[in-house]
Order: C-alpha cells, then structure tokens, then sequence
C-alpha cells in the first residue's frame, strides 16, 4: 500500500498542501501547544503531581491533523494517548489535567464538546464512535464520529466488531489507527502480520489509507476526504497513521528493556513538529521569536490550568455515591451513611 | 385488557414504546425480520421499519453501538439472544455502560436497555440455560430487573426505557409463554426498585424472582395446605435491591427463605441472607435458608431438573425454618 505524503522529512512539500500558510501557522501553534502540555505533563507526574500520565510526544501530527477535519459538533473518541486530539476539539486543558489528578470531573468537558472522556481499556471504545455516528443519522443530523486507537487495540476483538459494523451500516465513522509501533512492550509485528493495518479495510469493505503520521498535510488530507465521504452517507474510513511514540507506553514504563535508542533516534529525525517548521521557514512563515512566543503563552496557559485544577476542592467523602444513577437508590444511600463510619 | 403471555407483553411494551418516542430504537441478532429467538420483536420491524434493526452476531458490537447510541441522545433497546452468550458484552456493561455517568461525573450518561432472556427449565442447548444473574446485580451503575409475571414485564419493561439509568432487563425464559394473565393496554409502568409482596403470611417468607417465583408459589400452597401462613415476596429488582420490603418480612415472620435459579455462592440469595441478618437478626427464629441452583454447569435437558431447585426443596428449606 502507498503511503501518502505530503511534507517530506526535511519539510518540502512533495503534494498538494491541503491548508494556506495562516492555517498552517495555527496547526503549528496547535503542535507545539500540545508539546508543552506533554512535557508539562510529564515533569508533574515525576513531581507526583498528577498520576501515571501517557506522552503523546511524536504523534502530534496524528491527533492535531485528524481532529483539524472536525466540524466543532462531530464527536470525538479517544484514548488516554490523545490528550492532543482532545484539546483540540475543546477539552480544557483543566479537565485533561484533572482526569490525570485523579478527579472525575475531568471527564466533564463543557457542555457542547463532544468528546468521551477518554478510553482507558484498550479498544472497546471504537465501537462507541459507530453508535453516535449510527445515532446522529437516525436522528437526521450530519455529525460524524472519529475515533482514535493505537496498532495494539486492533489486536481486540472489539476493533473487529467495529470495523464490521461501521461498514455493514454504513455508519458515519472515521477510524484513526495511529500505528505508534508499540503497545507497551509488543511491537507491531506481534500486534498482526498484515503488512499494514490499513488494508484490513479492504476485508470490511471499506475505504483503507496509509498515511504518513508525521506529516500533518498528510494527516489533515487523509481525514479531510474520510470526514466528507462519511458526512455525505459514503460510509466509513480507516486511516492508518505511521507515526512513533517517542516515550515510554506511560510514566511507569522503561522503554528500554525493548526497544533500541537508535529507532528511537531515528524516529525523531522525522518529527512532525520539526517538518511543519522547515515549511514554514521556507514559505516565510515561521521565526523563533513567534515559536518562543507560543511556547510561552501555552505554558502560562497550562499552568493556569493547572492551578485551576489543583485549587478545586477533592470530592467530599460521600460523593462517589452521586455519580452512579441519576437518584442513588435507596440501598446505595444506606451505604453512604455507613460510609460514615470511616473516621474522620 | 387483553389476556397476554410474558412474551406478548414484552413485544406489547417494546410496540408502545417505539410508537410514543421516535428516541427508541431495538437492536440485536434477528430482532427484525424474525421477530427474535423467542418472537418477543414479532411484528415489530414491520410497525416501526428503521427503528427495529437486525444486527450481526456480536454482543460486544450491539451493547457498545447501543451505549453509543444512548450516548447521542437516543433511547436504544440491545437485545442478546441468551444469558450465556452476554459474556461477550459483560466487558462492554462493565467497562463502559455501567461507568460512564460516574467517568464523566453525569456530563455524559447512557440510558439503554440490554434484554437478556435467562434461566433455564426448558431443555435447551449449553449456554442457553445460564443464571448468572448475580454477576450484574454486582456491577455498579447498571440497575437489573427481572420480571415474574406478564403484567409486571411489560410495566418494568416501559420504566426500564424511561429509566435515565442502564438496565439490565433479564425475561425468565421458562415464564415467556408458560402463563398468561390480564395485562393493561397502552402504557403504564412498574416503579424499579420496589419489590412485590405476592401473598401475606405469618410464619415463613419466601422470597425469589423470575421464574422461580412460579415454584416458590407452589411451596407455598404446598406449606398452607399443611397450615403454614406464606408471605411470598417477588422481588422484581434485583439492583437496586428492595431492603425495605425484605426486612419487613423477616421481621413480621422471623423465617426467610430465599428461592434462586443461580449458582449458589455468592449469588443473590447469600445478598438477601446478609440483608436480613443485619437487620434483622433479633427477629429471626431460624437461620435464613438457601434454596438455590449449584456451583456447577447447568445441566442438559436429561439432568437439568436436579439442578433447578423443586417446589419440593423450597417446602424442605421451609419447614428446617420452621422446625426450630
């Protein structure tokens, strides 16, 4: 399968771009905005700030590029890799954070955001996008859903059910693969021995590509034409984005027990970040005064957040009982008062 | 009024409900054309053309299509063709459906309802008999409800879909055509959550549900044959399950014995066993009895009778309560 293409490694274009030089400068600005939120995110996990915490760092392309073919109502499914593609699409920042804090109001994006908290078991949320794109036709709407995953949730049996429904009803669904290389530990090659995940599109019958995950022209085309012929009633997409996660799976993993400092070198020579910057310069659209500029407004912006997320109150000792039915019945509110047995 | 069967009740619900909210929407494995395994959707594809929709065989598939569904704002109705083969989907009502309004702190909820024929009794194949009805009652965020009666099917059916909560709706398949009684016309509803004193008695409660209510029935006119005074409780819901009305009874009777078809460790009669003697202990004459299915396989046709507890071993427990 060919994979498409568009800015090449030392960031010439080799396609058509698929946005003008403003948009670029502001998928630019989205990039690098989310790395700051990555290494941010890091840097609290080691200071015990927030729980084990996943990097995303690599895959920028993927997540900004997909959800840049988003109308702001279509829904939005993710893991908890795709931080990015979650901000994206209007997640706070706070509630991002807040989720990692280990509060369920990080769950909670505003109202009108249409994206799912994130998936934390892997796979079982693909076939959640089917059903609110499947809901969104039945009740006349043209929302679509896009759902991202990594190579290892198509090992699930989930992955399966949702291609073969997707494609059975034609449902409205755009299916985002981004092929990190790595579920933990087990590397693609033990994840399928398919040559690509993208032609396991073939046998649901329905629309495969191969694109380059670190190429976010590639990225924005292959999920620009996916989100049009879903919106237009033809069906769903499965992109397989090539891209490398260049840390660990989580904060609580040692990447180096299996795999190699030179793939992880050779990975970051493909950077998308660094790709849309050679473009930019190139067309006159970038100077480090402007990157410095973004860098230090995201940062304020994400510390901002989380202060705002630090400085909410826990949930009381009681409230978990809350969350669980719209009325707790009335065995769960016999339990909240034993629960007032726990001292203090 | 019309004299229904449970089955007929339940395709009477699914019909009311699809025809009052065009939210609603039945999916499942020859659902459609078919009108179900158990004919529960006859007719109903025909009525209601898009809404009734037949789907490939996979559970995982239907409940978590259907979650999304309810997520977007639409009132799905999952059905799986048997207790036995929802374990595919258990991680889908476990992982997801049962979490959702806690994982999104009520930003997010969904309010479907999994159909899920259960029990045994009527000597079907391997996996067709399971009652493993203990392991959703355990599940937080889903609420679980089995209906003994048509009547009662089609009302707890009607509030199942209304409910802004997931609800697990199992239908005692050995009931589904056994009986049939008066069941209102149009739409009404049975409050989840509220148990149902069957009969009031003195001496012993029996408590149980779905089809082993039917047994538990005739312990009980086996017992007042002989002068005992029964208090037959149907349960109805069995999460959130009704203390209140249990506890009552045990304490009026000072006897309690709880009737399942289900395995018999940690199942929900060991639930209604620890509900009363917290509460009440001092009432008690006897020790709460057990009446239950064993810790094995549920056996095929040939020996599945001695695997499903008789009205015979009900009036046993009953009397050892007695006895003392």
């Amino acid at each position: 399968m060919e994979v498409l293409r568009i800015l090449d490694v030392d960031g010439s274009l080799i396609g058509d771009s698929p946005v003008d030089l403003d948009e670029a400068r502001r998928l630019f600005a989205a990039m690098v905005t989310a790395r700051v939120y990555d290494r941010k995110g890091s840097a609290l996990q080691r200071q015990g700030r927030l729980a084990t915490y996943a990097q995303f760092e690599g895959q920028e392309a993927a997540q900004i590029g997909s959800v840049a073919a988003l109308r702001p109502d279509d829904w939005l499914v993710g893991t908890y890799r795709d931080a990015a593609a979650m901000w994206m699409h209007g997640y706070p920042w706070e509630a991002l954070l807040l989720g990692r804090m280990g509060d369920e109001r990080g769950g909670a994006p505003p109202a009108g955001v249409n994206v799912l908290p994130p998936s934390i078991t892997v796979g079982g949320h693909m076939i959640h996008a089917v059903g609110l794109g499947w809901a969104e036709r039945m009740k006349g709407s043209d929302r679509i859903a896009l759902t991202l995953f990594g190579d290892g949730a198509t090992s699930e049996g989930d992955f399966h059910e949702a291609m073969n429904f997707a494609a059975v009803y034609s449902t409205p669904t755009v299916f985002v693969c981004q092929n990190n290389g790595w579920a933990i530990s087990m590397s693609r090659g033990r994840q399928t021995a398919s040559e690509t995940i993208a032609q396991k599109a073939d046998a649901y019958g329905m629309a495969g590509v191969l694109v380059d995950g670190n190429d976010i022209f590639a990225v924005l085309t292959a999920a620009r034409t996916a989100v049009q012929r879903a919106r237009a009633g033809e069906g769903p997409t499965l992109i397989e984005a090539l891209t490398y996660r260049i840390g660990p799976h989580t904060t609580t993993d040692d990447a180096g027990r299996y795999r190699s400092d030179e793939d992880v070198d050779a990975w970051r020579k493909k950077d998308p970040i660094d790709r849309l910057r050679a473009h930019l310069r190139s067309a006159g659209g970038w100077d480090e005064a402007w990157e410095g500029a973004i860098e230090q407004s995201a940062s304020t912006e994400i510390e901002a957040a989380v202060a705002q997320a630090e400085g909410l109150e826990p949930f009381p000792a009681d409230a978990m009982f809350d969350r669980m039915y719209a009325k707790p019945p009335g065995s769960l509110e016999a339990q909240r008062r034993l629960q007032g047995d726990e001292p203090g | 009024m019309s004299e229904l069967n449970l089955a007929q009740a339940l395709n009477d619900a699914l019909d009311v409900a699809l025809a009052a909210d065009d939210r609603v929407v039945l999916l499942g494995e020859d659902v459609g054309v078919t009108g179900g395994v158990f004919r529960v959707t006859d007719g109903l594809h025909e009525r209601h053309g898009g809404r009734v929709i037949d789907t490939p065989v996979a559970e995982s598939g239907i409940v978590g299509a259907a979650f999304g569904m309810a997520i977007a704002g639409l009132r799905p109705v999952a059905e799986l063709q048997f207790l036995g083969f929802a374990y595919p989907a258990f991680d889908q009502i476990v992982s997801h459906v049962g979490r959702i309004r806690n994982r999104s702190n009520h930003r997010f909820t969904a309010p479907l309802v999994i159909r899920i024929p259960f029990g045994g009794g009527i000597g079907a194949a391997e996996h067709h008999s399971e009652s493993s009805e203990a392991i959703f009652a355990h599940t937080p965020g889903i609420k679980v409800v089995a209906p003994a009666t048509p009547a009662d099917a089609k009302g707890l059916l009607l509030s199942a879909i209304a409910d802004p909560d997931p609800v697990v709706f199992l239908e005692p398949i050995r009931v589904y055509r056994a009986i049939k009684e008066e069941v209102p016309a149009g739409h009404y509803t049975v409050p989840i959550g509220e148990a149902r004193v069957v009969r009031e008695g003195a001496d012993v409660t029996l408590v149980s549900y779905g089809a082993m209510l039917r047994d538990a029935g005739r312990a009980a006119d086996t017992l007042e044959a002989d002068g005992v005074s029964v208090e037959l409780i149907d349960l109805r819901t069995l999460s959130p399950m009704d203390h209140a009305t249990i506890v009552g009874s045990a304490r009026k009777t000072g006897r309690v014995v709880a009737v399942v078809e289900s395995h018999r460790s940690a199942s929900l009669a060991s639930e209604i066993a620890a509900v009363v003697q917290e509460q009440a202990l001092y009432s008690l004459l006897a020790p709460v009895e057990r009446v239950t299915g064993w810790d094995t396989v549920v056996p095929l046709k040939r020996t599945e009778h001695h695997y499903i507890p008789s009205p015979a071993r009900i009036v046993t427990a009953a009397r050892r309560t007695l006895a003392g």
